[in-house]
């Protein structure tokens, strides 16, 4: 096994088939560290696919994810502790407040503080809501709370699938911010969305 | 190494199917003998036992059913681990294959306990070691391919069913075991075990020429099974259309 | 980098305690859905009586029976919804991706389950069985091997729960598959049961069926991890 390098995401050729639909063709992407990528393309081009094959749930049947010179079929459990993902859902359960939520999410990674936990709600402007269950959240305040989730991982790589669900104006420009100052900061971030994403220095990945 | 690539080649489907296409003759008629000598050996030339007379004669269908039905799970759950391994489309195409082949011999061999059961014990019914613990293999049996079914996305239907292959195939151990001991503590119940009586080699011959007739006949299906599944599967691939209009040629 | 430099990443056990204790309070903030599995479990084990005999001499001779058909079948009705809510709301993805291993996460899930509704179980097999004529020396072993046999169910319910995510019918299907696999555990909980009953020694199939405990419970953690990646597929 090679030492891990600072090279960041490498998407190699790779190739999904859906049950008898050829979803990703050969698909290429170069992500260094310090990266914010647009993932666009129709509804079934395959971007959620992508995201999902990064992450690891889906095998492709052709070609290769690298991360830091390392092919992530090879990390296994080390490649999930360096990437946080946002899905269509949460992950809250509705019987427990956001802030015990994102407590028990946060904490299968590393020990997170209280007061971690509060500026990250306050910067996601919820934090009048934190200790509320989660059921009496909107669907704009969950995903917020979600958001404080993937804030607080300790991820280098980010992998959000439509991201800007379910938020208002305001609540876009916030993530978009927010993405941004991950990519600036080192990390490397993959949105799928329909919107266009206003923030500087942001690449478009086209699919098909 | 020349065993790996023959493995691999083997995990291609077009090279599956023809190779699996010229085994089946061999297998067919090889079973088909045997089964007919072995019957006419078993049924006609074998003499009738002391105690159970002609009944005995069941035991030349019953007990090659019985190991069959343990070999094909076991068949299954090997090829069902390869599959989740090694990613091999085949194997679980084969795994599939097997299913119905195993159950079908598990239900012949409690059908032919129950025939010989009638008038050994005198019911259509008993709850000795071996007709319980096949009863319970046909359930899983049952259970796995219930699981296939209940998928609706081929990949995930194929990968399930694996690992409840794999989870069967080392309790089936198990569950042999305990049944057997469970069926020990009740002796007044079994007045008889269907077991095997003492053989002279004129009944023995026989049966084991029929053990290997239906192991050939297990290995017939299998071929003509897979290449049943790997139409289904590969409907729409190119190789397959060239290789059925070469045929028809 | 980004917060969390140098904050000290979380050991296997402490991300395990961690999906225990959060289990075991889901469950409380649902008092009502705890209770369920044992109010079932005292309706079914009514039905015998009421279907054989009122006679205690009868009832006592196959108590061992009840009882643990009882427990199993009251034991399925919980395992269904192990994995679905997380499956449905994404938490299964976030555990696959925690840099945890799967199948210690999917253990400790287990354990809480078992906790929450196999314990209530094992306490409600006393009074049953005092219902059914056990006598009270023999309640110690029924306890025992009941707790033993529903940690057993819940390991296999968690793989085939997991095997069943997202299937049609999948509580019927469940059942079907966990059954036959439960029979040996029946085979030897019963009969432990049956000896304390007759104040015979009870080790023989006590031991046997705490081996198989053991393998339980080192085995299908992992089915049900594989299960749970190949349903996120």
């Amino acid at each position: 096994m090679t030492a891990p390098t600072q090279t960041g995401l490498q998407v190699q050729g790779v190739h999904l088939w859906r049950g008898e639909r050829h979803v990703l063709r050969g698909v290429h992407l170069d992500a260094p560290l310090g990266t914010f990528w647009h993932v666009r393309g129709p509804n079934g081009a395959g971007k959620t696919s992508l995201l999902r094959v990064v992450a690891g749930f889906l095998w492709p049947e052709d070609g290769k994810v690298v991360w830091n010179g390392q092919e992530t079929r090879n990390l296994g459990d080390e490649f999930g502790a360096q990437m946080a993902c946002l899905g269509h859902e949460p992950a809250l359960k509705a019987d427990l407040t956001a802030r015990e939520n994102i407590r028990y999410l946060v904490g299968l990674r590393r020990a997170v503080k209280d007061y971690e936990l509060d500026a990250a709600f306050a910067r996601l402007g919820i934090a009048e809501h934190a200790d509320r269950p989660t059921r009496m959240l909107s669907a704009g305040q969950k995903r917020r709370a979600a958001m404080v989730r993937v804030l607080l991982s300790g991820a280098s790589l980010w992998l959000l699938d439509e991201p800007f669900t379910n938020l208002d104006v305001a609540g876009v420009e916030l993530f978009a911010g927010l993405l941004a100052e991950h990519a600036a900061g080192g990390g490397v971030v993959l949105a799928t969305t329909h919107q266009p994403i206003l923030a500087p220095g942001v690449r478009t990945l086209e699919l098909a | 190494m020349a065993t790996w690539t023959w493995f691999h080649q083997l995990g291609s489907p077009p090279h599956a199917y023809r190779i699996a296409g010229r085994f089946a003759p061999w297998f067919g008629w090889g079973a088909l003998l045997c089964i007919v000598y072995g019957l006419f050996g078993g049924l006609v030339l074998a003499p009738p036992d002391y105690q159970q007379k002609d009944a005995f004669r069941i035991i030349y269908v019953h007990a090659p059913a019985a190991w069959l039905s343990l070999s094909c799970y076991t068949a299954m759950a090997v090829a069902a681990f390869v599959g989740l391994v090694w990613r091999m489309k085949i194997a679980h195409a084969a795994a599939a294959a097997l299913a119905p082949v195993g159950a079908s011999f598990a239900f012949v061999c409690l059908a032919t306990g129950s025939l010989w059961g009638r008038p050994m014990w005198g019911t259509w019914w008993e709850w000795d070691a071996r007709l319980t613990s096949q009863l319970i293999l046909l359930f899983l049996y049952l259970g796995y391919m219930a699981l296939r079914s209940a998928h609706d996305d081929l990949q995930r239907a194929d990968r399930s069913s694996a690992v409840l292959a794999i989870v069967g195939v080392v309790n089936v151990p198990i569950i042999h075991y305990s049944v057997y001991w469970w069926n020990s503590l009740h002796q007044g119940a079994t007045v008889m075990k269907a077991d095997r009586p003492s053989m002279p080699a004129e009944m023995l011959v026989p049966l084991l020429v029929m053990f290997l007739g239906f192991t050939l006949f297990q290995w017939w299906v299998l071929c003509t099974r897979l290449r049943a599944e790997i139409l289904d599967r590969e409907r729409n691939a190119r190789w397959l259309q060239t290789e059925l209009l070469d045929g028809a040629r | 980098m980004k917060a969390g430099d140098g904050a000290v990443p979380t050991g296997m056990l402490a991300a395990a305690a961690a999906t225990f204790r959060r289990d075991v309070v889901l469950a409380f903030r649902r008092p009502g859905q705890m209770f369920q599995p044992v109010v079932f479990f005292l309706i079914v084990t009514t039905l015998f009586p009421l279907s054989l005999s009122p006679q205690l001499s009868q009832l006592r001779d196959i108590s061992p029976g009840i009882l643990w058909v009882g427990a199993l079948l009251s034991s399925l009705l919980a395992l269904e919804s192990l994995f679905r809510a997380d499956m449905e709301d994404g938490t299964l993805e976030q555990w696959v991706i925690s840099g945890q291993p799967l199948a210690v996460q999917v253990l400790a899930r287990i354990l809480a389950h078992w906790t929450v509704s196999g314990l209530p179980l094992v306490a409600a097999a006393p009074l049953v069985g005092a219902s059914l004529a056990v006598p009270a020396t023999a309640f110690g072993t029924t306890m025992l091997v009941l707790g033993l046999g529903t940690l057993c169910l819940s390991g296999l319910g968690a793989a085939g729960a997991a095997l069943t995510l997202g299937s049609r019918r999948a509580s019927v299907l469940l059942s079907l598959l966990v059954l036959p696999l439960a029979m040996p555990i029946l085979i030897f909980g019963a009969r432990s049961v049956d000896l304390a009953i007759l104040g015979e020694p009870t080790r023989g199939p006590v031991l046997l069926l705490s081996a198989l405990t053991i393998l339980t419970l080192s085995l299908t953690p992992w089915a049900a991890a594989s299960a749970v990646r190949i349903s996120l597929e």
